[in-house]
């Protein structure tokens, strides 16, 4: 496509990416590399640094230190270069709510150079984007699952090489997730390259071709969601016992059987632990049973960000302490 | 979504990149929508100015200039000021209020001229000033009030009235990107107004203030910009007080034209 860059670019190199608000470094040296048309996904708890880390590499923030290179365009060198390849769709609907939706289209296609075919290309996204019944309402009336949709069309008045997505799907109901994920893939089809921040790791494997989990500003891991689940197992056995007192010998007993260390939620009587398969885990729980330590359910599931976190950096995805800074 | 449609909507041709005057027409175009979707903005911005001309045309008219007809003719000039400084606090909360929403980060991160979102404010503010400045001119009239230099020089104290809200319209815009919160910024801008606003020649001849006042309404700029409008609708204006009127707005310009571009660019 004409507005791509030769395809032996990579759309997203970083290198040693650091920003720092006052004491804290929100971003501590990070380095990315983003394929052309794949989905990248940042992982993280709020407060991580992804947003940080994305509000860089979208020209709005001036990196402390590091360099960086979208489609081929240096960031601090030519930040108006990179701003003709990028879309930004922040984390808060970057929308004007006294607009209707067609009119904060319209005024995008004209900022973009479309001129007399603004209204056009606006009636264009908003039928793409199941918007044409609300064109003409204002966007406060809009429901979060609209003015999302809404704020994505509008990263897309022109194709971008590079597509920033902040936390897509946070406040959205399962419907409305599922239809935005529907929307990513298929411009990730068409060869947009997507780089998206989520705090479920659910959504960066449903979505992304690589994961980089972010903590505390560096990245702590990198890989597909199959390396990472290698890492963390590939499902998690939660047990709920009967008896609170007996937590500590079950969870001992757990870990005999299965290895790992068990996360324990006392108030809850509640274990969780890393098991291989399900085969091991039901061994597991037989052996919980046969040894008296009465159930009062289970069951296995794939690791949840927190378990992730538990298994790269034996924390949870607990949130950094508030800087006063927007993540 | 249809994978169909999105084809569609993917392959698009970018058009040629615009100039920095179509960046600031489409700003401009925003501003004049929100005329059209939030009206009662105007309600804000008339009712004090009018409810300064009603109370004090009827109250004190008559015991400060014999008659209500002679004190609209020596106050409306002066309040058309007043307006105008009150309309920039209003401008610097709606920079505010879009800046807190995340709207400007998506205009910061588009390849357009970096300044071309303070033109459609300003295109926002020289619309509000006028309207506002007509509507007041409008009860002044149905008050008594006459201007004695006729049309033209009405037109001309409206140019005046719209060069001195542009340049008190950057001390607002410094505040708006400063404080975090709209609300800020109103309590501040009216705190530093009110002062100015009242301890000035607006309302009353200074002549029988205490000398030390008399000496910073003399100063206050908002008194000069009072007089030259006063001239210029009433008669007797000189390019003397034009020129003392414009000092203040012209300096503002000058100085924080440029801090708002840097801390803009900053953030």
């Amino acid at each position: 496509m004409q507005t791509m860059p030769d395809s032996q670019t990579p759309a997203i190199t970083a290198r040693g990416l650091v920003k720092s608000f006052g004491a804290v470094r929100a971003v501590d040296g990070i380095d990315l590399d983003v394929p052309r048309g794949t989905i990248f996904g940042l992982l993280g708890p709020n407060g991580a640094g992804k947003t940080t880390l994305l509000r860089m590499l979208a020209t709005l923030l001036k990196p402390d230190a590091g360099s960086a290179q979208l489609a081929g365009h240096d960031l601090l060198a030519a930040p108006h270069e990179v701003r003709k390849a990028i879309s930004l769709t922040g984390q808060f609907a970057s929308l004007d709510e006294d607009l209707t939706g067609r009119e904060n289209l319209i005024l995008l296609a004209r900022l973009w150079g479309f001129r007399g075919r603004a209204a056009a290309r606006a009636d264009q996204l908003l039928e793409a984007f199941e918007l044409t019944d609300a064109a003409r309402r204002q966007v406060k009336d809009y429901s979060g699952g609209m003015r999302r949709r809404l704020d994505i069309a509008a990263s897309l008045v022109v194709t971008p090489s590079v597509l920033f997505l902040d936390e897509p799907t946070t406040g959205l109901d399962p419907n409305a997730r599922q239809s935005v994920w529907r929307m990513i893939r298929a411009l990730a089809a068409e060869g947009v390259t997507i780089l998206l921040t989520t705090q479920y790791l659910e959504e960066a494997d449903q979505l992304a071709a690589r994961i980089a989990v972010i903590d505390h500003g560096r990245k702590i891991a990198e890989g597909t969601s199959r390396e990472l689940k290698a890492a963390t197992g590939s499902g998690y056995l939660h047990v709920t016992l009967a008896d609170p007192a007996r937590i500590e010998a079950a969870a001992r007993l757990l870990e005999e059987r299965l290895g790992g260390e068990a996360q324990r939620n006392v108030e809850g009587a509640a274990l969780s632990i890393k098991a291989g398969s399900p085969q091991e885990a039901n061994a597991a729980l037989a052996a919980l049973v046969a040894s008296g330590i009465p159930l009062d359910g289970f069951s296995m599931a794939a690791p949840t960000l927190d378990e992730v976190f538990f298994a790269l950096t034996g924390h949870g995805a607990a949130p950094a302490p508030a800087t006063g800074e927007p993540e | 979504m249809k994978p169909a449609l999105t084809t569609t909507v993917v392959q698009v041709e970018r058009p040629a990149v615009p100039g920095a005057l179509s960046n600031a027409l489409a700003f401009g175009w925003r501003a004049v929508l929100k005329f059209k979707h939030v009206p009662e903005q105007m309600f804000d911005l008339v009712m004090t100015p009018l409810m300064f001309t009603l109370l004090f045309t009827f109250v004190f008219g008559g015991a400060l200039a014999g008659s209500t007809e002679n004190y609209v003719h020596f106050l409306l000039p002066g309040i058309l000021v007043q307006t105008v400084v009150f309309n920039s606090v209003y401008s610097g909360m709606g920079l505010s209020t879009d800046l807190g929403k995340g709207l400007f980060d998506r205009f910061r991160s588009l390849p357009i001229w970096s300044l071309a979102p303070f033109a459609g404010l300003m295109v926002g503010d020289v619309l509000r000033h006028l309207i506002a400045a007509l509507i007041i001119l409008g009860v002044g009239m149905a008050l008594g009030y006459r201007p004695g230099t006729g049309f033209a020089g009405v037109l001309a104290a409206l140019v005046l009235l719209i060069a001195i809200g542009f340049g008190v319209g950057w001390v607002f815009l410094v505040l708006g990107l400063v404080m975090r919160t709209p609300n800020t910024v109103m309590t501040l801008g009216f705190t530093g107004i009110m002062p100015l606003v009242f301890a000035s020649n607006i309302m009353v001849d200074p002549g029988t203030m205490p000398d030390w006042l008399r000496v910073f309404v003399d100063v206050n700029p908002v008194s000069r910009m009072t007089t030259a409008m006063r001239g210029l609708m009433n008669g007797g204006a000189t390019w003397g007080a034009i020129g003392l009127a414009l000092l203040t707005p012209a300096l503002l310009t000058v100085t924080l034209a440029p801090l708002t571009l840097w801390l803009y660019r900053r953030r």
